[in-house]
């Protein structure tokens, strides 16, 4: 344990911090543009120079271990000045365009050069300019303002896995560069703007939108997939401009998904605004008041049990507690949440939770996944598996369609026959599991969502304790979900219905259910769509409800680990359209069943008292392992994957502009072929 | 500078393949690398693709390096690109480097530059409709003692040259000889102009004196010179 002082400071370190960290812990920032906390340390750019007592040079804080008893100064003379040359040696190719550059107001070079470089500059010579390179519909670049501190390629080449950007040519005519003019093919590239410290690479879509002073900033979390990853929603006006990652280690570290990021604009269209009614077969417009009174004409004269409801994938939980509320009240127990008609024991938390939790995977050395493409169903989940994959070279196998992923696997099989093979002791990857530590699985939903999800639940279940994959210590057992919802839903108990029968009732609630199969509802039901977007169910509904989105209310969402996280309101939603769980404790008025709730914290108040676990936020408890599953017959037929195009998952995504751009460019053509480092 | 493959005005071939002879090479080479290591042989192999294609390397040689040495191909790119050896862009059948460094810039590279264009009517950095040239200019090739230096396809060097000589090995290539590569006024490696001036025995004793004339019998190295002392 090394014992140093910086800038007079004592401090002691673990063995192998760098002076940098060993500074941010004192609370000292050193200036950096190509050291980033997660990732490899290059030492190129040289902005970190530090002042080391008895080394005849100025010292390349982020590369350099601390030292027992190495005396450090950040802001002496020497230490200034090598910054100040850095600073200005950067400068020569830089443009200085910040007044048309969308960097600026957040831009490290900017800002890195009021605080320590030069207020003028001594060169007079020209400048050179670099070719802009085409990287997708995503990221914007502008090469000449580039710095070459090779963050992007190695957030590539360490997070993103796509190994597409690269350092081309040397010296005077170094650029960053892709293999001959390529897009870089992956679902998290939307990171390269946020960690490119200047304003080379920058968001498409938000192109000369704003200034960042001029926005406000909500934290909230992310609902377009079920990973609750933590987001800065940037407000100005009434609009949602951009979102943003927020650090949470154990979550999303600091990246998210393109689609968490890129599908905001899509709360701008097809937003359901005012309520409908349908008068004389036609979907008309009409006032709260008069929605609420056709719904009540038609509960009044249905019986409870022919009433059903739906959750869909962005329900929150508030609203989800009070639609199960109402329809207790009103008799019915045709409740689903799980929309996509998978099927799977729901009796016991640790049969549905990624009970490894994500930071978990870490821990993990062998990893079979089942009837799931991480990548697309949860890219920061995947995003972990790589990270755990490429620090200790874990062995992955998989059972289901062959999918690029960005690290090597094993393809086992197909279908259920496999993972039965496995649960039987045989297989070549049984070895592999029986002989690792902390072995997991990870059950997606192409496994479940089928007639026999049941057994095969059952069956992943045995495979789990067959490998020893529970324990006191380690759950390697893990389902993954693609719904924001679901988890949530699910710890509320609002499943039980089956959804065929559910959708063949008389009066039938959606709460945002827009991914039923909409043909199979019968053409006498009576349909009530209460959602943001004029998505696939609205346009069956009989009566619309207008809800609010994710960035419009203040709302409770559990992740696949059961994580409970809430979501703020950063806008106020359009129109007429209300906050949901406001819209079923006034409908619950009109049709004689009011509920007992009349503010958020009364609503959340009932949400604990109906599983205790929502009184602790931000928290996972780990679910204890009891008996669940019901075996069965497996089908032979091979797992089909749930999502066949990530970029368009949700009736948000559905309707945004940039997803639809994405889906031409990636899905449509670019994601098929592989990214070239797969096994 | 080495050329971006971004400004293509010719054609970039689609397939790539190694010859038999190359691929046994190549087997070698990637032995000599630890295992797993395999990609450190990207520097070889990338020769190896440029000497089988007329002195350049296409894009799909790249690909096809990657995929042998099961690396990105970027990582392939960023190589060949790095060094100014590779070319990217084709090439004349004789690839003549002038150094015209300031050695071989004070002993007249400008002259021997100028009459090599005016003899082939290109300029640096241009190829000859028939293909058989390509003048480019590079920086020292550490050959200072005999300079002005020539370069071609990366192998032969042409030293001592002035704005004759230069014409004549230019006739010679164009008509399909190999001239003579070492130096051109038939100096023994980097020996002054004057002859020997010290160890006078010594070259007695091997026969050599002023201007650079040939061992008879050869010399303990002097065997090995390459100097034909036709010239002067």
């Amino acid at each position: 344990m090394p014992k140093l002082t910086i800038d007079g400071m004592e401090v002691t370190v673990e063995p192998g911090t760098s002076i940098i960290q060993a500074a941010e812990q004192l609370g000292i920032e050193i200036p950096r543009f190509c050291y980033h906390d997660k990732l490899s340390v290059p030492a190129n750019c040289r902005m970190c120079l530090v002042e080391v007592e008895k080394s005849p040079k100025p010292v390349a804080s982020c590369a350099m271990p601390c030292g027992e008893d190495m005396k450090v100064h950040t802001q002496s003379p020497l230490a200034k000045k090598a910054r100040k040359g850095v600073i200005e040696m950067l400068l020569i190719n830089h443009p200085l365009d910040c007044p048309i550059c969308d960097q600026g107001g957040e831009c490290d070079l900017q800002d890195q050069t009021v605080a320590f470089g030069f207020d003028r500059s001594r060169y007079r010579e020209a400048k050179r300019a670099v070719k802009d390179k085409e990287l997708g519909p995503l990221v914007k670049t502008v090469m000449t303002r580039c710095i070459h501190c090779t963050r992007c390629v190695r957030f590539g080449e360490e997070i993103a896995g796509v190994e597409e950007m690269g350092v081309l040519n040397r010296g005077e005519h170094l650029e960053i560069g892709t293999y001959v003019s390529q897009m870089v093919t992956s679902e998290m590239s939307g990171n390269l703007v946020d960690i490119c410290p200047v304003g080379a690479l920058t968001s498409k879509p938000y192109a000369f939108t704003a200034r960042p002073w001029e926005l406000r900033k909500v934290e909230s979390v992310d609902v377009l997939d079920a990973v609750g990853s933590n987001i800065r929603i940037d407000v100005r006006g009434g609009e949602v401009l951009r979102i943003l990652p927020r650090l949470h280690e154990d979550v999303n570290e600091e990246w998210i998904s393109d689609k968490t990021r890129f599908a905001v604009d899509g709360l701008r269209s097809q937003r359901l605004d005012t309520p409908y009614a349908r008068v004389d077969g036609q979907l008309q417009p009409v006032e709260w008041g008069e929605a609420f009174a056709a719904i009540a004409e038609a509960v009044d004269k249905t019986d409870g049990k022919k009433i059903g409801a739906v959750v869909g994938d962005l329900a929150d939980c508030e609203s989800i507690v009070a639609l199960k509320d109402l329809m207790t009240a009103l008799g019915s127990k045709n409740i689903e949440c799980r929309q996509d008609g998978a099927e799977f024991d729901v009796s016991e938390p640790a049969g549905y939770l990624f009970n490894t939790t994500i930071s978990g995977i870490e821990q993990a050395d062998a990893i079979l996944l089942v009837g799931t493409n991480p990548r697309h169903e949860a890219a920061l989940i995947n995003a972990r598996i790589r990270k755990t994959w490429l620090a200790n070279r874990i062995k992955i196998g998989v059972i289901g369609p062959h999918v690029g992923l960005n690290y090597p696997v094993k393809y086992l099989g197909a279908g259920a026959e496999t993972l039965e093979e496995l649960a039987s002791g045989k297989g070549a990857f049984a070895d592999v599991l029986k002989n690792a530590k902390n072995p997991m699985i990870i059950l997606g939903a192409g496994a479940l969502r089928r007639a026999d999800g049941m057994a095969i639940h059952a069956l992943a279940r045995k495979v789990a304790e067959k490998y020893k994959m529970v324990r006191d210590d380690w759950n390697g057992f893990n389902l993954l979900h693609t719904a924001a919802s679901r988890v949530g839903a699910l710890m509320l108990g609002f499943t039980g219905g089956n959804l065929e029968g559910i959708l063949a009732a008389n009066v039938l609630y959606l709460l945002g259910a827009d991914e039923i199969p909409v043909e199979k509802i019968s053409k006498d039901t009576f349909v009530i769509y209460q959602g943001h977007h004029g998505d696939k169910a609205a346009a069956r509904a009989d009566v619309i409800l207008p809800g609010s989105a994710y960035t419009e209310k203040n709302a409770t969402y559990v992740n696949n680990e059961g994580r409970v996280q809430q979501a703020k309101q950063a806008v106020f939603p359009p129109g007429d359209a209300r906050e949901d769980w406001k819209i079923l404790r006034a409908l619950s008025e009109v049709v004689g069943h009011k509920l007992p709730y009349d503010d958020i914290a009364a609503v959340r108040a009932r949400l604990a008292s109906v599983n205790p676990a929502f009184g602790a936020i931000d928290t996972v408890k780990p679910a204890a392992w009891k008996e669940f599953g019901k075996e069965g017959k497996c089908d032979k037929a091979q797992f089909v994957l749930p999502v066949a195009n990530f970029y368009m998952t949700d009736p948000i995504s559905r309707a945004s502009k940039t997803m639809a751009e994405c889906t031409e460019a990636f899905a449509n053509s670019g994601q098929k072929t592989k990214t070239g480092t797969h096994g | 500078m080495s050329g971006s493959a971004h400004k293509a005005n010719f054609v970039q071939p689609k397939e790539f393949k190694f010859s038999k002879e190359n691929l046994k090479k190549i087997d070698e080479i990637v032995a000599k690398y630890p295992k797993g290591r395999q990609q450190s042989a990207v520097m070889p192999l990338l020769d190896l693709a440029q000497r089988q294609n007329d002195n350049w390397i296409p894009e799909a040689a790249m690909e096809e390096i990657a995929r042998i040495l099961d690396m990105p191909r970027i990582k392939v790119f960023e190589v060949a690109t790095f060094y100014t050896m590779y070319n990217l862009e084709p090439r004349g059948k004789h690839h003549l480097q002038f150094c015209t460094t300031t050695p071989c810039w004070l002993r007249g590279s400008s002259e021997v530059v100028g009459a090599c264009e005016k003899h082939l009517g290109i300029k640096l950095g241009e190829t000859t409709p028939d293909g058989m040239f390509t003048m480019t200019d590079v920086e020292c090739l550490g050959a200072c003692v005999n300079a002005p230096v020539l370069q071609r396809n990366g192998d032969e060097f042409y030293e001592d040259l002035n704005t004759e000589n230069i014409v004549e090995i230019l006739d010679n290539l164009k008509a399909g000889k190999m001239p003579e590569h070492g130096s051109q006024t038939g100096r023994i490696h980097a020996m002054g102009e004057a002859g020997p001036t010290t160890l006078l025995d010594m070259a007695k004793k091997n026969n050599i004196t002023a201007g650079g004339d040939a061992p008879k019998d050869g010399g303990k190295d002097g065997g090995k010179a390459k100097s034909k002392g036709k010239k002067k």
